[in-house]
């Protein structure tokens, strides 16, 4: 018999190997998408939030942690909660990282006012700071696209949001 | 919950849906491949923000319609969208034109839906509220550089904006409907909302070298049913599939 805590754990660590559908290189948690596991015996609850309004991949996740958790949970529920809203403040130090290590810049300073915008602290591929902002839109929903002016190459960029 | 409630989320989600549609006309045709992503980013966020509004005012009314019954299944006359997002996409500068108008309305209007007394309007404005805003850097920073641009681009704004700007005061019109739902705390009274509106968009058309134009009798009607004729050919497409193959699913 495993403990309560146990079950818990054993939860966020299956969820920790559902990818993000968009931004593969990091899981659901790592994102901050799944936000609260509670475990009742061998029915597990778990809670998730959209990013975007217009986020394509809510229903891909959706399903993804259903079947993530179907093996070792014989009733799995699936909430969609969206208050308060994710924030990329959500992405955890090892998200962050991941995201580096696969090409893809986190999410940089916000700058308050409404007109101007947040900008990622380095190039991820040399570290250079030295980056302008190619497109505000990227590939998908979270992200933009930006370029190094040190070695020159575009990387993505996930918007502070 | 009353039916000027559920009209009152109607006008919003409708204005939201509509503008979504229109901007998915640009798909594989914007200058710029940048700026057809760009669009197309928008008009999913908006899209999405439709949806949510939609599926909170089927729940509301509580007469069995869900989102895809309000979206497709409705004619014209039972949409109740701001005129402004039906007006024909034109060119790049009118999209930019009618998008800012928009977004600077957009932008006042999410915070205040985030504190509705209904949780699930105040859930959906709280996301909609950072989209807004990053959509109005991009549309703002366009009406600029075009305004203030090249001959040819600043007179296309300036086209853009006569055609427009009669279609512009109308979100900030008051009627029985919006007292209504502002005496329940469910959505800001739309004059609220004007003062700021107004203060954005001054400061961005003299940026852009563009002229504010005086207040003209603000063309009126969507946000009860009275809509251009722009509106029915708009449905046509929109609806057609649904329309075509009923309770058809993927
Ligand atoms: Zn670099």
């Amino acid at each position: 018999m495993s403990s309560p805590r146990d079950t818990v754990r054993d939860a966020w660590d299956l969820l920790g190997q559902v990818p993000d559908p968009e931004l593969p290189t990091v899981s659901v948690v790592d994102l901050g998408i799944a936000r609260e596991v509670a475990v009742d015996g061998q029915r597990v609850v778990v809670t998730i939030t959209p990013t975007y309004s217009g986020c394509p991949a809510m229903r891909e996740i959706e399903h993804d942690v259903r079947a993530a958790l179907a093996g070792r949970f014989a009733v799995v529920e699936v909430r969609i909660v969206l208050s308060p809203p994710w924030t990329t403040d959500w992405i955890t130090p090892q998200g962050r990282a991941r995201l580096t290590r696969s090409g893809i810049a986190p999410p940089g300073v916000r700058l308050l006012p409404l007109l101007t915008g947040d900008r990622p602290a380095a190039c991820p591929r040399c570290g250079s700071a030295t980056v302008e902002e190619l497109s505000g839109f990227g590939s998908t929903a979270c992200k933009a696209l930006w370029r190094c002016l040190a070695c020159r190459e575009p990387f993505d960029y996930v918007k502070a949001h | 919950m009353g039916d000027h409630e559920v009209e009152a989320l109607l006008r919003v989600a409708d204005s939201c849906l509509v503008l979504a549609q229109r901007l998915t006309g640009w798909c594989g045709h914007a200058p710029a491949l940048e700026e057809d992503i760009a669009l197309a980013n928008v008009a999913l966020d908006v899209l999405g923000q439709a949806r949510g509004l939609l599926t909170r005012a089927g729940e509301l009314e509580a007469a069995g319609r869900d989102e895809d019954a309000l979206a497709y299944l409705r004619d014209a006359p039972d949409f109740r969208n701001l005129l402004l997002v039906e007006q024909p996409n034109g060119d790049f500068a009118h999209t930019m034109l009618r998008q800012f108008l928009f977004d600077a309305w957009a932008v006042e209007l999410w915070p205040e839906l985030a504190s509705s007394t209904d949780p699930v309007i105040a859930g959906i404005a709280g996301k909609a509220a950072k989209e807004a805003a990053y959509h109005l850097r991009h549309s703002a920073g366009w009406v600029e550089r075009l305004g203030d641009g090249t001959d040819e681009s600043h007179r296309r704004m300036l086209a853009s904006l006569e055609d427009l700007w009669p279609y512009a005061g109308e979100a900030f019109l008051d009627d029985d409907v919006d007292r209504a739902a502002a005496e329940a705390g469910l959505a800001p009274l739309p004059s609220s909302l004007l003062a700021g509106w107004r203060a954005r968009v001054e400061a961005v058309l003299t940026e852009s070298t563009l002229p504010v134009p005086p207040d003209p009798w603000w063309q009126r009607g969507g946000r009860q049913g009275r809509h251009t004729e722009q509106l029915t050919r708009l449905l046509a497409e929109m609806q057609v599939v649904h329309r075509a193959y009923p309770g058809a699913r993927w």
